[in-house]
């Protein structure tokens, strides 16, 4: 049932496989997170229509499949002709980055409403341009709230980036089916994907909540 | 484009039995992940440390692998070691207890927010362990659950299709076939997306109704609710009407004070 020599056959494949795993999740992270600040910062500034358009916009990437989202982005690139092949990796972490930067924008959103409202009367009375009192007074004090719940999501979407099976980037579990289907040792290669999930995100959990208690203020 | 809507047309039937797909295992995982959730978040509340411990390694098991693992381990792995179970089975299973293990959590963190007077207060009435929880704490416990519920349900939605890699033919693999016979993949996907955002609405409203029966139960209202921003409205409108009509007494110069109070000054009281 349980083969040594497959397991140890399958082990390098499916950490080269994690390398993409990885990249994703970071590269992925680092969009999500910028995109999600100019999404929750741009739209207080904004008209009313365009606000509103935004939240619809938002809502709708929010509340559909990662992987129909991947699958559109993907098919929708390879019809348009002449375009240089854009790798499907570099597809699968921009599409993911925008899919999470929805859900950030409502930590950041949250973090923001969170700064006391003397803060910002504060800034005023200082005379403080606006920039200024957003970089130097809110933006800090909102991110300490929102760090945690951002980490949160980066978890969340290392354990998505398995749907990136659909746009066929060899992945994690890509390479563990890859390798299953060839030696038709599924038991090893599945169950040892699961452990590498389960290595890389619990620790990664738990050091968040530590940070959560430390950061929390109120 | 004309060409698009005819071939919709005619696909429309194989895309209802997607949708019916998707619709099954949203429903069917969603019962399973919160009978699921139940179970696991009740016992992880439990003082009893050998009922906690094991719950919360299941938890953290099912949380910290993914769903496609999950997945892919019930389907490849388990006809391996002589469990045969069909593909809707297999991705029901997944869901419910990925979803369920997240769900888990949600029902003890509610239930550990329910004001602790409320458990002196059960204890104080000498209800046995099971009524106190039944009657007393769970009520509560589940108004507050339910918003993340409905959040996790509607990931879980989301999560459904996934399960196209199993040989489901769902709403996923239906938007396949039709990107495949239009040729176009804009208006294949657009179409696909705009119905799971439907039934992610419907999913929406579906919990907004159950939380709405929850807290009406408890003789609340939901915060911010219809009622809430109704009854706002009305004393925002009425304020309105108030200062208009104080705005043109002074402008007739009718007084200001002797309108409503047996004192001077009482009047106004804006």
């Amino acid at each position: 049932m349980w083969n040594w020599e497959f397991a140890a056959e399958a082990l390098p494949i499916l950490l080269r496989g994690f390398v993409n795993t990885l990249i994703a999740t970071v590269v992925g992270t680092v969009i999500a997170a910028i995109l999600g600040l100019i999404l929750a910062v741009a739209i207080r500034g904004l008209p009313r229509w365009i606000n509103w358009l935004v939240r619809l916009i938002v809502a709708f990437i929010r509340n559909t499949p990662l992987v129909v989202q991947l699958l559109f982005v993907y098919y929708a690139f390879s019809d348009i002709p002449g375009l240089v092949d854009v790798p499907a990796l570099v597809i699968g972490f921009i599409v993911i980055g925008i899919h999470y930067s929805t859900y950030m924008s409502e930590s950041y959103r949250s973090g923001i409403d969170a700064v006391p409202p003397g803060q910002f009367e504060a800034a005023t009375a200082l005379s403080l341009p606006p920039v200024r009192t957003f970089t130097a007074i809110v933006l800090p004090q909102a991110l300490r709230a929102t760090i945690p719940s951002l980490g949160n999501y980066a978890v969340a979407m290392f354990k998505d980036t398995p749907f990136l099976f659909a746009i066929s980037v060899v992945e994690l579990v890509t390479a563990a089916k890859e390798f299953g289907g060839s030696t038709f040792a599924y038991t090893e290669a599945f169950t040892l994907a699961g452990i590498i999930f389960l290595a890389a995100s619990y620790p990664t959990s738990l050091l968040i909540q530590r940070l959560d208690r430390r950061l929390a203020t109120y | 484009m004309n060409d698009n809507v005819t071939t919709l047309l005619n696909f429309l039937p194989q895309l209802w039995e997607g949708v019916q797909t998707t619709i099954i295992l949203t429903v069917a995982g969603s019962i399973g992940a919160v009978i699921i959730a139940l179970i696991l978040g009740l016992t992880m509340t439990s003082p009893t440390a050998w009922l906690r411990i094991p719950a919360r390694i299941v938890v953290e098991f099912f949380r910290g692998t993914s769903l496609l693992v999950q997945l892919f381990w019930l389907f490849y792995v388990l006809p391996l070691l002589g469990v045969d179970f069909d593909p809707m089975a297999c991705g029901v299973a997944a869901l419910a207890l990925n979803y369920g293990a997240y769900s888990a959590e949600v029902v003890r963190s509610s239930i550990k927010t329910v004001a602790p007077g409320q458990w002196e207060a059960a204890i104080a009435l000498s209800l046995s362990p099971t009524r106190r929880m039944v009657r007393v704490i769970f009520p509560q416990a589940w108004a507050l659950m339910i918003p993340s519920l409905a959040t996790l349900l509607i990931q879980l939605l989301k999560g459904t299709a996934v399960v196209s890699f199993i040989t489901l033919s769902d709403l996923t693999d239906k938007t396949e076939q039709l990107r495949q016979s239009t040729g176009d993949t804009m208006f294949a996907y657009s179409i696909s997306l705009l119905i799971y955002f439907a039934l992610a609405w419907l999913l929406q409203e579906f919990m907004n109704f159950l939380e709405r029966r929850a807290t009406k139960a408890l003789g609340r209202r939901r915060p911010n609710s219809r009622t809430d921003r109704r009854e706002a409205r009305r004393a925002a409108r009425a304020d309105a009407v108030r200062k208009d009509r104080l705005k043109s007494h002074v402008a007739a110069g009718e007084g200001t004070n002797h309108t409503k109070g047996p004192f001077p000054g009482q009047g106004g009281d804006l």
